[in-house]
This record gives C-alpha cells, structure tokens and sequence, in this order.
C-alpha cells in the first residue's frame, strides 16, 4: 500500500492511525464524541484489514482493564473515549502508569456534565493529569494520526513504558474532514517495529503484578514513573524529529512555534485555539505588531524548560484555556506561571478562560484578547490575572 | 525489569513495576480468616476439578489420585469451590 491521501473526519483518521500502527487488542465503548473512532477500528477489524481482536465491553473501566491485560501479556493495545466514559476509567488509568502498560488511548474532548454538554472542552483529560499517563493535544486531523504514531513509538521505549493520550477536539476534529497524508505502510513499520515489551503475562513463568508494596518501597516506584515522564521530555523532539525526517511533518516537539522568534507578545494555548490564534497572529503582523503563538502540544510531561526559552525574549504572555480549575485558574496558565516562577524579570502573564463547553474561540476573538494584552504591556500592568472571555451579562 | 526473587537492597534491585515470583503463603497462613469451611462428599465426587480451577487462592490440590483435596492452612472458605462443584459434592459447613 502506497502513500494515500484521504479526506476524513479527525475520529475516522485516529482509527486509521490505529490500523497503521497495528494495534493488535482493542477494547472500547461508545460515547459521543468518540464513537465513531472505534466504529472505523470495528469496520477494519471485521473487513479483516486489521488483524486485531476487538473486544466489546460493558463499559469504560471494563474498557481500559481489558487493554491492562492485553497490554500485560504483550499485546499493541488501543482504545477511546470521552467526557464522562474517561472519569468512569479513572482508576484504571492509574492502574495502567503504575504497571507500566504503553496503552495509547484517543481521548475526543469533551464538556462534563450536568449540565449535559457534548461539546469541546478539555475538562475530561485535563482531570486526568496526575494519573502518570502521556497528555497530547492536536490541532488538525494529520497531527492526530502522526501523533499517534508517534505515541507508539516514544511509549514502548523501555525508558518510558508509560501510557499515553491522545486528544482531539469533540467535533471540531472529531467530525470535522480535511485531507490527510496516510503514510505507506512498510514505512510505518520501519519506523515503528512490533511491541517488544519488557516483561509480560506468561503461564510458563508466572509472576504477580501489582502486588502489594510496604511504604518502605512504594515512594521508589513512584519515583521511576516520574523519570519516565522526565525521559519523554528528552525523547518527544527526538521521535519528532525522525518521524519529520522519514514522512515529511513534525511538530516542534513539545510546542508549536509560530512566528516566535521577535515576538513581545506570545499567546499560549492548545488544540485548535492555538491554531486559529496563528490567524490572529498573521493579521495583528500585518499591522505591525510583534505578536506570536505558542501551541502547546505536550501537556505532560510539562515542557518547563521550553516555556522558558519561550520567555526568554518576550515581554509578555498571555495563556488561553479551555478549561478552569475552580477555585483557581486555567490549568496551562497554572503550570506556564510555575515553570517561569525561578526567571528573574518574568515577563508580564495574563490567562483566559475561553471556549468551555464548545464555545466558538475564532480568530476575532483572539484578536480582542490580544489587542488588550498589547494595550496592558504598553502600561506595563494587567487589569485582572483571569478573565473569562465572552461572558453573558 | 526482572520479577524480583528476593528481597531488596537498593533501588536498582527492584523492577521498574511491581512484580512478583509466585510463593506459597506469601500473605501468612490465611486459613484463620475461614467462617465456614467447604466439606467433600468424595462418593459424589466425579474429579473434574472445576473447584480447582476456579479456587480463586490455589489451595486446592490434586491428590495421588487426581482428586481435589484441601489446604486448610490457606483455604479462607469463600464457597466458590462449593458454588461451581457441578454435583453439589461440597458443602459448606459453619466452624465459627
């Protein structure tokens, strides 16, 4: 099979990405906005495009422990899901970090309910963080197949055996069709061989895992996940980089620079509001004001020591989430603010809440965000540290 | 990433996850915690060992004549011996 270009919506391309990986267990179940992801993986699996064992379950946590066991007895697992079925996985997801399972799961984001919403909003995944698993955030339908490639490849390396998800906008990617490179297959399995994992499920040589651990040893587990995620952040560019090499498209690594480089002001988001503010971006250029967006791609492991360089020549940033953490703020202008606090002469930081529950963000609401960030940076001061955008009255 | 087979030194003895070598009674002797105690009709017994596949502690084992027979130092008496036994050949019966 040669190089083909399709035009599909982003849930039928992960489910391309999928097959193009070979993933050979998936176990999943339906809910909007994913469900069209596993139903293009069922279409493949059951044409025999796909030689794969699907598994129907009764539900998200029976979902993400079939893919435990699969994964332990050394199989390529995949699976999806959003909103409410991502909270209901919760505790296997920490099961699945702990015991070291590269399971690379779509996430299609989407609004918690009540009140039911099933429109974008990163609040599903974004309460997931500290589960140990890999976050990243798409911007178009080829970054969510090349990132999940990408994933399979950066998650089975022995220096990080953790899992990771992938994430794309409910309906804004996830049925939303644009064209798509698929690369040719032979090529994928040179750049992504099959799974050799480190240990696995064997009936004849039985081992327990996930036993239990006294407190004199747990901390040390915990402390090899963390490393793990501090080994992604060295080997994310690095996989980038190659896969930018072999197929053509790379991403920056762990963020997305554009027109960065004399920027006094950086917008700071991810998804696709980080993509649309590359408009605002052109149009504020054109009238000669230095402004640039960074999109961040890797929510975690968090990419400190980039956000710092990003600093380093900029005057101010200004962070846009799709997602509040009551009580506090948006959680990227949370983790941006952390990563700067040991820079003298931080530059001046603002965050917005924007676009929750499937709010349209357009690039002219972008513009207004940064127009005032420009006016503030000429006063050197900002009004208010959070603001909500397009509040009703 | 290998199982660990004996106890640890340092950080580098351990796996980068939990695991660990199967060993008999690595929990105690959990015999105590039985409240009733499975009982075998060996005359209804037909030795499909379906209770020792399905016990869920492995402490059932297969005698000289592959028959099921019991380990009472671990049996905790859940009953899911005497629930699967297709003759009804286990009862359980109250010790406590």
């Amino acid at each position: 099979m040669t190089a083909q270009k399709i035009i599909d919506t982003g849930n039928h391309i992960a489910g391309y990405a999928c097959r193009a990986a070979r993933a050979e267990v998936i176990a999943a179940y339906p809910i909007t906005p994913q469900s069209p992801v596993v139903e293009q993986i069922a279409e493949f699996v059951e044409k025999g495009e796909m030689d794969a064992k699907y598994i129907r379950v009764e539900s998200e946590h029976s979902a993400m422990s079939a893919c435990i066991g699969a994964a332990a007895a050394g199989a390529r697992t995949f699976t999806a899901t959003s909103a409410h079925g991502l909270a209901l996985m919760h505790e296997m997801l920490q099961w699945t970090a702990a015991a070291r399972l590269p399971i690379i799961m779509s996430v299609v984001n989407r609004a918690m309910g009540p009140g039911w919403n099933i429109w974008a909003d990163f609040s599903d995944s974004l309460s997931q963080r500290d589960t140990g698993w890999l976050q990243f955030y798409c911007a178009d339908n080829q970054e969510i197949f090349d990132t999940i490639i990408q994933a399979y490849k950066l998650c089975e390396n022995k220096r990080i055996a953790m899992p990771a998800m992938i994430c794309h906008e409910g309906f804004i990617l996830s049925h939303t069709s644009m064209p798509v490179e698929i690369p040719d297959q032979s090529e994928i399995d040179e750049f992504l061989p099959a799974y050799k994992p480190a240990w696995t499920l064997d009936v004849n040589n039985p081992v327990t895992h996930g036993s239990l651990i006294y407190p004199e040893w747990y901390m040390e587990f915990r402390y090899f996940m963390h490393k793990a995620l501090d080994n992604a952040i060295e080997l994310i560019p690095e996989i980038d980089k190659e896969y930018g090499r072999r197929f053509g498209r790379e991403y920056g690594g762990h963020l997305e620079r554009y027109r960065c480089d004399d920027a006094d002001l950086l917008l700071l988001s991810m998804g696709t509001i980080g993509s649309e503010a590359k408009t605002t971006v052109d149009r504020l250029r054109n009238h000669g004001h230095k402004v640039g967006v960074a999109r961040v791609r890797v929510f975690r492991p968090f990419p400190k020591e980039q956000i710092q360089d990003l600093a380093e020549n900029s005057r101010m940033l200004t962070v846009i989430d799709r997602q509040i953490s009551y009580g506090m703020e948006g959680p990227l202008f949370t983790e941006t603010k952390a990563s700067l606090y040991e820079k003298e002469n931080s530059p001046l930081m603002t965050g917005y809440i924007a676009g929750l529950g499937g709010r349209d963000v357009t690039y002219a609401i972008i513009d207004e965000i940064a127009r005032k960030s420009l006016k503030e940076l000429k006063l050197g001061r900002v009004e208010e540290e959070v603001r909500w955008v397009g509040l009703r009255k | 990433m290998t199982p660990m087979g004996k106890k640890p030194r340092t950080i580098k003895d351990l796996p980068h996850t939990p695991l660990s070598l199967p060993k008999t009674g690595s929990a105690g002797e959990t015999g105590f915690w039985r409240t009733f105690c499975p009982v075998f009709d060996m005359s209804k017994c037909t030795g499909c060992l379906l209770c020792w596949i399905y016990c869920p502690e492995g402490c059932i084992e297969r005698d000289e004549q592959d028959r099921p027979k019991v380990d009472f130092k671990y049996c905790k008496g859940c009953g899911v011996c005497a629930n699967e036994c297709p003759v009804d050949a286990i009862e359980m019966e109250r010790e406590v």
